[in-house]
């Protein structure tokens, strides 16, 4: 096959985009080659923009005739370097394609397109359904819903009803041969109501960090928006209580969210852990049950004096109320440095004071400082655990430091038993060293199936 | 300079800066119009620490970046860092250093010497300057107000219009006052933002030097940015005040010197940059427009401090960086404006004016939404 010259491939873009939505200029393609976090940049040879599925679909079969690496990018909120362009070719930014296309109130669930935010869809539920939200993370708003979701991400309701990828109740890609295939009812039905009853081909996308494709459309389940929200705070010193004390919150079925939160600065919350215990209703009445449920629940502890809930002045409430949160961002200028990195491994709860033990070993051993926070996945099936440390981009010993230790955090991670949250690329190899072989030489053969050029992401869950 | 060197690279690019504070719809001008990552104050920020590491080199792509950025401080506003007030400062000293090597685009090194030269970005004549103004007094010490009319309101028709009509109820109120006509030098205030320190100093001192001998007490700005240089950016002396022109026109309304009378419209007012978020001026044109009967004001969507500018400021309304688009962020605006019924979109502000009432002909919206200066519509109602 006769391969084209670069700039007929310029030429091609532009035709399939307004050619301002094309760039193979140093300032896009350095931009494009990295994202906040700490993973080594590569740049694409371009960037491109489009607007709708068919110039997806065109700009994919191009690449695929012409064997030229293409990398769909989101927000670039995963910090793991899951969008750099680790051999070149097309940085796909979706962002423009970013409506909303259908929401469904009696059915509950909203169709959009790959580049809508999480603070757009937000502020749209808000303005036209108020009685309806989604699950939103606590990545900046700026993290698009199908970027969070092909990481397996979580949001305000994944204690109730699971990874946000579950919550999704239809697909539409674009794959990396060029057919756009729809997964789930709407691929029979013109609603997009769920995955069930048909065999589950939603798993060949989700989790895949865009190596088999590109979703352009999907359809996310929303939830009841209660009229009331409110929060507390549970604190413990022992990381051995914490597995009971999710155990017997979640069995009350009656919060929102579950959010566990450490850190060694200002020293008021050093060596303390913050359970922090969301919950919601329509009425005052139903709060306050809710929460008369939730201290029943801990009553030994407060009892033992083991813990105890904390005071909170409204400013406080509001704080932790904040959808999305910016706490998280706050860490990347603790150390006025502007990063921060994570390793989220997924771990089983009963795993947490092991995971706990060994974070506070590891930020002592490289001398680095953290951010702790845990997210309790469904009624405490799994659970989030982030090791997250802010690090300084002006300061390379403390970004090597940082590095060091967040290798050993994962490595320690896959050794407690649990398994690394959107790896980046080493992480990755990790995971596929420690994976049953049968099951990595399907995921091979998926991969194949799907992507015989191997076009889609390359370097990423590369099984060799 | 060197301050923005060692800070600059605190910005983790995490993109609070796109949006307002409700998140519904991007609130960054350029980030708007492009859509590429490198308009987006984060994209900017890295690149400008990029070119300060020499991982880049600078280029007239880079130069477009980092000059098309408004200033409109919505970036300052939602940025939940705690180094947010800075990060207009920072791209401000970044184009400082750009300028000071030379390192400009053709269109803002014209913009700057025509200032330098004739006083206005156009290179118009200086002569012309008061050619709107015929009728209309020079200041004499003595005069309660001094009129600064600024570089818009002296040369281009729409910002003329807006002058010639506050000056006459300035008059119906007896008010007495004075402009300084081809006298009048540029407030600076777009020099300052587009990073030329030198030249910007000069005007401060040239027009300080004139308030100083004219013994003028009270100066009254027609553009917001006029205002703004003045009043936060120019040497303190004396006991000067500066005031923009919605503050006294709401002053004589309240005195009932001016008493409007009713004129039904629907109206939305677009809050000026310079004006709401550099100096928390939000309620004062609002009252203006409550206190004519009949007038029924609608918000937009994005307003007061998330308010979106219409992508004029830093020069832009002359470079038009962010122009030729659809999505160019005044013809968004003015959709905006269209979208909630609004008959006329009210401005307080000479730049704002000639932006949005290009956009509205841009959309083909003319016979159904108007661009007025708030002053014009009292005028309208003191009929």
């Amino acid at each position: 096959m006769e391969v084209i010259g670069m700039d007929e491939i310029y030429k091609s873009l532009a035709e399939i985009v307004d050619e301002e939505y094309v760039s193979n200029r140093k300032e896009e393609l350095y931009i494009y080659s990295q994202d906040p976090g700490m993973m080594e940049p590569h740049e694409p040879d371009y960037v491109v923009m489009p607007k709708t599925t068919e110039e997806v679909q065109k700009i994919v079969k191009l690449a695929n005739k012409e064997k030229i690496p293409i990398v769909p990018v989101g927000g670039s909120m995963s910090l793991s370097g899951l969008v750099i362009p680790h051999r070149g070719g097309i940085a796909l930014d979706l962002k423009r394609m970013d409506r909303v296309l259908e929401v469904n109130e009696k059915s509950r669930h909203v169709v959009v397109e790959a580049g809508m935010t999480q603070g757009k869809l937000k502020a749209y539920l808000e303005r036209r359904h108020p009685d309806l939200r989604h699950s939103i993370p606590d990545a900046p708003p700026s993290a698009t819903i199908v970027g969070n979701i092909v990481i397996h991400g979580q949001g305000r309701l994944t204690q109730q009803y699971g990874f946000n990828s579950d919550m999704v109740t239809g697909l539409e890609i674009v794959l990396p041969t060029g057919e756009v295939c729809k997964i789930g009812t709407c691929s029979v039905s013109p609603y997009w109501f769920a995955l069930a009853p048909l065999p589950d081909l939603a798993g060949l996308f989700l989790g895949w960090f865009g190596t088999t494709g590109v979703i352009t459309k999907l359809g996310l389940k929303l939830y009841p928006n209660k009229k009331i929200r409110d929060a507390e705070v549970f604190v413990v010193e022992d990381p051995n209580l914490v597995p009971d004390i999710i155990y017997r919150l979640t069995h009350t079925e009656m919060t929102e969210d579950i959010v566990l939160g450490a850190q060694p600065y200002p020293p008021i919350f050093k060596d303390i852990i913050m359970i922090m215990i969301l919950i919601t209703g329509d009425s005052e009445e139903e709060i306050e049950f809710k929460r008369r449920m939730i201290w029943d629940a801990l009553r030994t502890y407060i009892d033992s004096k083991e813990g105890g809930f904390s005071m909170l002045t409204p400013d406080m409430k509001q704080n932790l109320l904040k959808m999305p949160s910016d706490d998280t961002t706050k860490l990347a200028d603790v150390l006025k440095g502007g990063g921060f990195e994570y390793a989220g491994p997924i771990i089983p709860v009963e795993k947490y004071p092991e995971t706990y033990k060994k974070l506070l070993e590891l930020t002592s051993k490289y001398g680095i400082t953290f951010g702790h926070a845990g997210r309790v996945i469904g009624r405490s099936h799994c659970m989030m655990f982030s090791f997250a440390y802010p690090f300084n981009r002006a300061d390379p010993d403390n970004i090597e430091r940082t590095k060091k230790a967040l290798h050993e955090t994962n490595v320690a991670s896959l050794d407690i038993g649990g398994v690394p949250w959107k790896p980046e690329v080493p992480s990755q190899k990790m995971i596929m060293e420690r994976m049953d072989k049968n099951t990595l030489e399907l995921m091979k053969r998926v991969k194949k199936l799907l992507d015989p050029n191997g076009i889609m992401n390359p370097g990423n869950w590369e099984a060799k | 300079m060197q301050a923005y060197a060692q800070q600059i690279h605190r910005c983790f690019r995490c993109g609070y800066c796109k949006f307002p504070s409700d998140f519904t719809d991007f609130n960054c001008p350029s980030y708007s119009r492009f859509r590429l990552e490198t308009y987006s104050t984060g994209g900017r920020l890295w690149l400008i620490w990029a070119w300060l590491k020499k991982e880049i080199e600078w280029s007239e792509h880079f130069a477009e970046i980092v000059f098309s950025c408004a200033t409109c401080r919505n970036c300052v506003e939602q940025c939940p860092m705690k180094f947010s007030d800075d990060i207009v400062d920072w791209i401000v000293a970044a184009r400082s250093d750009m300028v000071e090597k030379g390192l400009v685009l053709p269109h803002i090194r014209d913009f700057l010497n025509n200032i330098s030269k004739h006083g206005n970005p156009w290179g118009t004549a200086r002569s012309k300057r008061d050619a709107w103004a015929e009728g209309i007094r020079r200041y004499k010490p003595g005069d309660e107000y001094f009129l600064y009319v600024g570089c818009v309101g002296s040369y281009e028709e729409r910002g003329q219009r807006m002058a010639r009509s506050f000056a006459e109820l300035l008059d119906k109120a007896k008010v007495s006052f004075g402009i300084l006509g081809a006298e009048e030098d540029c407030d600076g205030n777009e020099v300052y933002t587009l990073g030329e320190m030198g030249l910007f100093q000069e005007l401060a001192k040239k027009n300080v030097q004139k308030f100083k001998e004219l013994e003028v007490k009270k100066v009254v700005t027609l553009s917001p940015h006029a205002y703004n240089s003045m009043k936060n950016k120019y040497p303190k002396f004396g006991e000067l005040q500066i005031v923009h022109y919605t503050q006294l026109l709401l002053e004589m309304i309240q005195q009932k010197k001016i008493k409007p009378s009713e004129l039904k419209a629907k109206v939305t007012y677009h809050d000026p940059c310079f004006l709401g978020r550099y100096n928390g001026v939000y309620d004062t044109p609002r009252e203006i427009l409550k206190s004519i009967p009949g007038i029924k004001l609608t918000e937009m969507k994005r307003t007061r401090e998330n308010s979106f500018c219409c992508g004029g400021g830093s020069g832009n309304f002359v470079t038009d960086l962010l122009g030729r688009s659809e999505e160019s962020p005044s013809r968004i605006r003015a959709r905006e404006a269209h979208e909630i019924g609004a008959e006329i979109l009210v401005v307080a502000c000479p730049s704002c004016m000639m932006m949005l009432d290009d956009a509205v002909k841009d959309e083909g919206l003319e016979g159904e939404l108007a661009v007025k200066d708030i002053s014009e519509l009292v005028k309208e109602s003191t009929k």
